[in-house]
């Protein structure tokens, strides 16, 4: 008995293979969620922007109540469960509090970098030459600069402060991020779909809408989401020179500073507020490590 | 494989070879079952299509697999020589020594930031020894071998000086610089423009009679086979289809896929019909259909085809073929 | 076999100008040179070495024909798909598209050429946006042509029928799911969805396995006659050229050197360069195989190509008249004209295989 046989017509007959229909955004996803690394530090970053969220809710004291006699207390001394800090407060209480300001210094300018940059980097790779001449060379010409000596020259020729130091932090990262889109941009600029799509009669803004931002904002994206670990550390730097916060406001950096001299007194409690940037940058620097990995593989 | 027909040993035997690739979210069957052999100075044109397992047979012969991912199942022997059991000095000293492989693309197959001298001297001196001199004299040689033209000045230079026919020519010396006795040749004029490719493909011919080498050509171009090849193997889903001498597989194909590539592949047919085509798609590798891999396209399945596996059956001395409508 | 949906194109298209006798498409000596990035040496433009790609190429391509280029790599016969939609800009020459000229004051612009004349490129992981699933590739061409988002979205989905794909199964997917020979579909939907006139195939089979090339190629010979198009496609594959087209441009370092209907190109060849490549093609038949290579040596770099006749470097024929004057094409104009730019066809030209000037 003979099957009958397939149809010598053009339909395509046959199965797909059986993998599950998926997006890109869902597969990633999926990688995601089967990578227990970053599962794991994932949790812990959202720990750590939920506590600093809800710091006036889950700070067990008021973070600026000093106290003359309980200064540099060690850990567990009266119910401050990390001690105390130069002036009496309560070290737990200033760290939740603090790393709110720190945590805004740190995504904040990264976003604000993002969206600048992002988009120079996007004009300069469709432009023609002169555009992206000057936009490129312009960046050079920032990026030439070390980025904390940058830093504190912007933040303190406007004087200091959180929203100097913020918008220091942005000029700061905007050239990397320009470079990032602009080479992502270049490299898809050239590919078929772009000629077929000019040839389809688009005009360049429906095409950078439709097939350029897709293909870019990953690379973008990756690489942004590295420079927030950098961010904090930057601002903690700026605070630590007096140019980010100002007393008495909490801020991890600040708080390194004026802790500086007691280290004689009690290290312990000094290393507390590194420590806390220390794990807060790796935690963000392993989750976009994974988010990279979790983008990056195509099947 | 017809064992009366073999008077001198073999060079290479492959014996029921079977290559997976195992990852975490699949495991490919690329290769699934895989016997033949090979005499000393025969050409063996391996003939399929993508996914068919003719460049993962290839690279299985060279050891040229990732490690950590790939499964191997089976017996290679070269020379005698058990090529799945060779540590590390001794497939140093195969590859290019006692086998050499030329692939499809030399501008990724050659190293950009070295001139051709240094990167045949280097081969050359690493299995043979001798001093720079000594191998670039030899370098020289064999540029003569596969005429290049200026060949002086050729040797030193770099990979994207040289036009692709010329970098090819390059490779193909770089490759026979140790005297291999057999050359494996992954598509080696694919990507070559066509008053291109037939010069390459003299010229392997002349230099694999000259020299004495067995070949294992692969590629999906009937004509090249028909121009090169002494005997042909098809491959479908890592399996060998059909095999035998090149006349008789183009001239009177037995399996029904040999039949269905014949028949389209677009040579001289007349121009108000349609190109017969082989329906469908070949299968997911991942996902192999029980019983015949061709099944679900041939035009002559029966029921049978779909739960049993042909084996070899040969209607003719030297043939082979997979397929249950050919009698053995 | 037909396919069910597809039916044959009875009426004229009502964007049709001048007839069946106007051809749909004359390019008049196109012209294109991409300037060679040099070092220092070339700052200021001393000097400077040109890709002269496409250098004069002038042809007819009718209504309702399928013509077909080939050459090998350095020819310009990719430079001139690109040309001929404006995709890249000429330096000089002109295209008139059905009686209008393209970029002209008083003819067509390229966004109405564009209308009319679509490209399908060849199957390489860069044909469609790896991050848009395949139906919205295939309805951005209509969307931009000015329908709404629904409407696109419903010509991609019957287009995609129309080439054999179905849209419920296909559609959602994305590039890297799909075989060669499905991305191949895609790329001639998102051609055909602007509902073109004339579609250019750059290579369009060239990547695929042969088993699938036959259907692909199948496949276009259907909705050829069913959409009523003219074809121009381009290969280097001769034995596909010569199954799929009516009429044959061969071409050589960016000038044409031969042109004619294709049976009389294949079986009589004119040209010696035409005459090496159908020798270059490996013999089916491993009784009689190809001895000598017709050519040697690789084709040459299209910059700075040899003076006169480019092909004369690789020529048997090759005379110093060759070196001296570049050999012009003659009448290719007509349908069944089939000319060679060569001296030993020009009456006259000085070639000792040359006829006497005033015959012939």
């Amino acid at each position: 008995m003979s099957l009958t046989s397939a149809a010598a017509s053009n339909w395509e007959a046959d199965a797909l293979p059986a993998t599950k229909v998926r997006s890109y955004w869902q597969s990633v996803g999926y990688r995601l969620r089967h990578d227990p690394v970053t599962l794991v530090f994932g949790a812990i970053v959202l720990a750590i922007i939920l506590t600093a969220v809800f710091a006036p809710w889950i700070a067990p004291m008021d973070p600026y109540k000093d106290s003359v006699i309980g200064r540099l207390k060690p850990f567990g001394w009266r119910g401050h469960i990390l001690g105390t800090d130069e002036l009496g407060r309560d070290m737990l209480s200033r760290l939740i509090h603090g790393g709110r300001i720190s945590l805004m210094m740190g995504l904040v300018p990264v976003l604000v970098a993002t969206i600048v940059g992002g988009t120079l980097g996007i004009i300069a790779g469709f432009g023609g030459r002169a555009v992206n001449t000057a936009i490129m060379r312009t960046m050079d010409v920032f990026y030439a600069f070390p980025s904390v000596l940058l830093a504190v020259a912007i933040s303190g020729a406007m004087g200091g402060g959180i929203a100097n130091g913020m918008i220091a932090l942005s000029l700061v990262f905007t050239p990397a991020i320009c470079r990032v889109a602009e080479t992502a941009t270049a490299q898809v600029r050239n590919l078929d779909f772009i000629e077929a799509a000019r040839a389809s009669g688009a005009g360049t803004f429906t095409i950078i809408r439709h097939h350029v931002l897709g293909n870019v904002l990953g690379p973008v994206f990756i690489y942004s989401s590295s420079l927030v670990s950098v961010s904090i550390l930057l601002a903690s730097g700026l605070s630590f020179l007096g140019l980010g916060v100002k007393p008495p406001e909490p801020d991890w950096g600040l708080m390194l500073s004026t802790l500086r001299q007691s280290i004689y007194v009690n290290p312990l409690i000094c290393a507390v507020p590194g420590i806390a940037i220390f794990i807060t940058s790796i935690c963000f620097n392993l989750v976009s490590d994974g988010i990279r990995a979790a983008m990056d593989v195509r099947m | 494989m017809d064992g009366s027909h073999i008077a001198t040993p073999p060079l290479v035997e492959v014996d029921d070879l079977t290559v997976r690739f195992v990852t975490r979210e699949a495991t490919v069957h690329a290769v699934n079952g895989v016997s033949f052999a090979i005499r000393p100075g025969e050409t063996l044109c391996i003939l399929g299509e993508s996914g068919s397992g003719k460049s993962v047979t290839l690279r299985a012969l060279m050891r040229l697999l990732p490690p950590d991912r790939t499964r191997i199942t089976g017996t290679m022997k070269v020379d005698g020589r058990d090529v799945l059991a060779m540590d590390r000095r001794a497939l140093g000293a195969y590859r290019g020594g006692l086998a050499s492989m030329i692939f499809q693309e030399p501008m990724t197959a050659l190293d950009p930031v070295y001139t051709i001298n240094q990167q045949i001297s280097e081969t050359i001196i690493r299995h043979n020894g001798g001093t720079k001199a000594q191998a670039r004299a030899r370098a020289l040689e064999l540029f003569e071998l596969v005429k290049i033209p200026s060949p002086e000045r050729r040797l030193d230079a770099y990979p994207h000086e040289l036009s692709g026919g010329l970098r090819q020519r390059a490779m193909i010396a770089m490759a026979l610089s140790c005297g291999p006795r057999l050359l494996l040749a992954d598509e080696p004029t694919t990507a070559l423009d066509a008053t291109v490719q037939i010069q390459v493909l003299i010229l392997l011919r002349r230099l694999q009679k000259d020299l004495g080498m067995a070949t294992i050509f692969v590629t999906h171009d009937l004509g090249v086979a028909a121009e090169i090849a002494d005997r042909v193997a098809v491959m479908y889903a890592g399996r060998i289809v059909e095999e035998g001498p090149v006349a008789e597989v183009l001239g009177n194909p037995q399996h029904p896929y040999t039949q269905g590539l014949l028949a389209s592949t677009v040579h001289g047919q007349p121009r108000d019909q349609d190109i017969q085509a082989i329906p469908g798609s070949p299968p997911d590798l991942r996902r192999l259909p029980s019983g015949c891999a061709f099944g679900p396209r041939c035009s002559q399945a029966m029921l049978a085809c779909r739960t049993i596996v042909p084996e070899p059956r040969h209607p003719a001395p030297g043939r082979m073929a997979r397929c249950l409508r050919v009698q053995a | 076999m037909d396919h069910p949906t597809l039916t044959h194109a009875d009426d004229a298209d009502p964007r049709d100008r001048g007839g069946t006798a106007q051809p749909l498409l004359i390019a008049r000596d196109l012209r294109k040179h991409f300037q060679v990035k040099g070092g220092p040496a070339t700052l200021f433009g001393a000097g400077r070495a040109a890709v002269r790609a496409v250098d004069g190429v002038s042809f007819t391509l009718f209504k309702g024909e399928t013509l077909g280029i080939v050459g090998e790599s350095g020819c310009g016969k990719s430079t001139l798909a690109r040309l001929l939609l404006h995709l890249i800009v000429p330096d000089a020459g002109e295209l008139i598209f059905d009686g209008d000229t393209v970029a002209a004051p008083d003819g067509i612009t390229v966004r109405a050429l564009r209308q009319q004349v679509q490209m399908v490129f060849q199957d390489s992981y860069s044909s469609l946006n790896p991050r848009m699933p395949v139906q919205d590739s295939v309805a951005f061409g209509p969307y931009v042509q000015g329908r709404s988002q629904a409407e696109a979205r419903d010509i991609a989905r019957d287009i995609l029928v129309k080439v054999g794909l179905n849209p419920a199964l296909f559609g959602p997917r994305y590039p890297h799911e799909l075989s060669g020979g499905q991305k191949q579909r895609v790329n001639i939907a998102r051609a055909l969805a602007i509902n073109p006139r004339m579609v250019i195939l750059d290579e369009a089979v060239s990547a695929l396995d042969k088993s699938i090339e036959a259907q692909v190629l199948n496949l276009l010979r259907q909705l050829k006659r069913s959409f009523n198009l003219t074809y121009v496609f381009i290969s280097h594959d001769l034995n596909v050229v010569q199954y799929i087209s009516d009429r044959v441009l061969v071409m050589y370092l960016g000038h044409v050197v031969e042109l004619g209907p294709v049976d009389a190109i294949f079986d009589r060849p004119l040209h010696p360069y035409t005459t090496a490549l159908l020798g270059s093609r490996p013999s089916m038949d491993p009784a009689h195989r190809i001895d000598e290579p017709p050519l040697t040596g690789d084709p040459p770099s299209p910059i700075n190509p040899p003076s006169g006749c480019r092909f004369r470097t690789r020529c048997l024929h090759a005379e110093p008249i060759c070196a001296a004057t570049v050999p012009v094409l003659g009448a290719w104009l007509d349908r069944e004209s089939h000319v060679a730019a060569c001296h030993i066809q020009t009456p006259g030209s000085g070639h000792s295989q040359a006829a006497a000037q005033g015959s012939a």
